[in-house]
């Protein structure tokens, strides 16, 4: 009865029908999905947070060595920690224990992707932002820290669920942590700048 | 007992007056007919039977503390948690709202629970219910992210790191998961525009779905009937007024009965909101009593109850992303009971050793989940968050099995019941 064109029998075309239906349904479905547009895209960073995530700088040089600075780039810490030669020494020799070492599988700029995951080793920058939720680590840079066992050679420690990072943010294995803590873009203007948010100085966008 | 009284039939009354006036125009006749006096449920139903009709009281009560909360909050970075302090402190009994409101999320979900027991108990998720199961299940889904909204709301400190590690879990989804993230949060961190649309969400677009879901759910469970403790359908024995032998009227009989429970669920709400509004931390926890803070991490973070047995899965996985897919599937994984369970027989009664161990091992491995989540996650704890999720998977992948095996008893032809004289 429905084939093609058949007329049934209170004289209904129904492929006709059937076509028409299909047709205006279809046109309606695309225009639903471009007037979903600019409902889903406002929930994007506005353009006021995009300009509050504009790279941002630390004057390093009053740093002392073995300290801790945390600054806020993109609503996020930023760790900077000014290495003494002790503390890079404490990097070797725990490749065994580390889930990443040659941090293959974490995020960092090209540039980090050493040993030290830093451009500079004395300085080393991190995302202070546990890579497992969110959480912010806190420091742990005495080796053999008590609650953390003889053999942990200092880094971080993540208070929520136990992640442990070593003083290049190399996560351990037993970590629920998978990846190594995150570098973020970043560049030195100068002997005693550090920009936050670019890989060179003259660009002016972010990474 | 007395046979139930029979209403006459709705069309056949016909009052004058203003309210004939209003029944030509409006079914409600029809309505309370069809949904109340000439709705026909078991008459074996007993103390489980209470918690359907006492979410919707909370609901209610939600709603109500919850527009009142509305006038007062401003939500924003640099004005949620003070316009919270503010109606703790200067809105005249602001405070009590308040902690109806924060009480009542408790008490939901502690209904809900008992209300999804009791379905699990009798088989009532079995055909002809797997559409009414599947909608309370979809209720239960809108209750969790409205609960969650609704937690980031007073811009506590564990409000900020409980939406950071919940709209994290989102970051673990490979390829799309970093973009996924700023879209929710519309920034580089939780922030202002985070708490914009969780506000809306709580107050509209979450609450307009449980709504209707709730909706959907009543017509599809009068649609199929109640089931009841003996897991026999009663519309399979109709007596000679076409109703069924072991059913009563909904009203008056189940709406007397409901009140006494709501009644003694309220006196139960006015001591917690009195008297110990906190509940020890466990319904309004500690670091929320301080402003949010994205440089200072919680000593440890944990969520509110209704939400530890899922997140001590998340965190015994050593593997975050093995370990939040585990924990949506835990959640995911009610859903598929009804296809799950091949029992030929309904209800825990007439159900063997198999089938009651099986829940007995689940119900027992949810609650000491849920006290595990509430721990730190370190040394023993993790140990048993691992045994306890293997009990908790195990009841749903070898239901398949057992229920099928297992040696039921005969299920009899009428429901049992018991005279009161």
């Amino acid at each position: 009865m429905a084939g093609d064109g058949v007329i049934g029998d209170n004289q209904v075309d129904t492929s006709r029908r059937v076509f028409l239906t299909t047709a205006t349904a279809a046109t309606g479905a695309i225009g639903v999905a471009f007037a979903l547009v600019p409902f889903i895209s406002s929930w994007m960073p506005s353009e006021r947070a995009r300009a509050f995530g504009a790279p941002t700088e630390l004057d390093i040089s009053k740093i002392d060595p073995g300290q801790l600075v945390i600054v806020v780039w993109r609503k996020q810490p930023i760790f900077i920690v000014r290495r003494t030669p002790a503390m890079l020494a404490s990097l070797a020799g725990h490749d065994d224990r580390l889930k990443d070492p040659k941090s293959d599988d974490s995020d960092q700029p090209p540039y980090a992707k050493n040993l030290q995951r830093a451009r500079n080793p004395e300085y080393l920058v991190l995302i202070g932002v546990c890579t497992h939720l969110g959480c912010m680590p806190k420091a742990r840079f005495e080796a053999g820290f008590p609650e953390l066992g003889a053999d942990w050679p200092g880094g971080f420690f993540c208070p929520c669920h136990g992640s442990r990072f070593d003083l290049s943010g190399r996560v351990f294995d037993g970590s629920p942590a998978s990846v190594n803590l995150r570098v973020p873009p970043y560049a030195f203007a100068n002997d005693h700048t550090l920009v936050i948010g670019v890989s060179d100085v003259n660009q002016k966008g972010t990474a | 007992m007395a046979a139930p009284p029979v209403p006459p039939p709705a069309s056949q009354v016909k009052p004058g007056g203003l309210r004939g006036w209003i029944y030509k125009r409006l079914p409600i006749q029809e309505f309370i007919a069809e949904q109340l006096t000439g709705y026909y449920a078991p008459k074996n139903f007993n103390i489980w039977y209470f918690f359907g009709s006492l979410a919707l009281v909370v609901l209610v009560l939600q709603l109500v503390t919850g527009i009142f909360l509305t006038m007062f909050y401003k939500p924003g970075e640099a004005t949620s948690f003070d316009s919270v302090e503010f109606i703790m402190r200067e809105v005249q009994w602001g405070w009590l709202i308040r902690y109806m409101h924060s009480t009542g999320a408790s008490v939901f979900f502690i209904v809900v629970y008992l209300h999804m027991f009791r379905a699990m108990l009798y088989g009532s998720y079995k055909a002809p219910r797997e559409l009414l199961w599947l909608i309370g299940m979809l209720v239960y889904l809108a209750l969790m992210a409205e609960a969650f909204f609704g937690y980031v709301l007073p811009w506590g400190n564990m409000s900020f790191w409980g939406a950071q590690v919940i709209v994290n879990l989102f970051g673990t989804i490979p390829v799309i998961g970093p973009g996924l993230v700023l879209w929710i949060r519309g920034d580089y961190g939780i922030a202002d525009a985070t708490l914009g649309r969780f506000f809306a969400l709580h107050v509209a677009a979450v609450p307009l779905a449980i709504l209707l879901l709730v909706a959907l759910h009543l017509v599809a469970l009068r649609q199929t009937g109640s089931n009841n403790p003996d897991g026999i359908e009663i519309k399979e024995r109709v007596g000679a007024d076409g109703h069924p032998l072991d059913g009563i009227p909904f009203h008056p009989y189940y709406t007397v009965k409901d009140i006494v429970g709501v009644g003694v669920m309220l006196v139960l709400l006015a001591i917690v909101v009195f008297f110990v509004p906190t509940f020890g931390g466990l319904f309004l926890e500690g670091p929320n009593f301080e402003p949010a803070n994205p440089m200072s991490t919680p000593e440890h973070i944990a969520p509110v109850w209704y939400f530890t047995p899922y997140y001590a899965i998340l965190r015994a996985v050593p593997d975050q992303r093995l370990g939040a897919l585990l924990m949506f599937l835990a959640v995911a994984l009610f859903v598929f009971l009804p296809w799950l369970d091949r029992s030929p027989v309904k209800s825990m009664r007439y159900r063997g050793i198999l089938s009651r161990g099986a829940l007995a091992m689940f119900a027992v491995s949810f609650v000491v989940l849920g006290y595990l989540g509430l721990q730190p996650a370190e040394g023993v704890y993790v140990v048993l968050a691992r045994i306890f999720a293997v009990g908790y998977f195990l009841f749903f992948f070898l239901m398949p099995w057992y229920s099928r095996v297992d040696r039921v008893k005969p299920v009899p032809e009428r429901v049992i019941y018991h005279d009161h004289h």
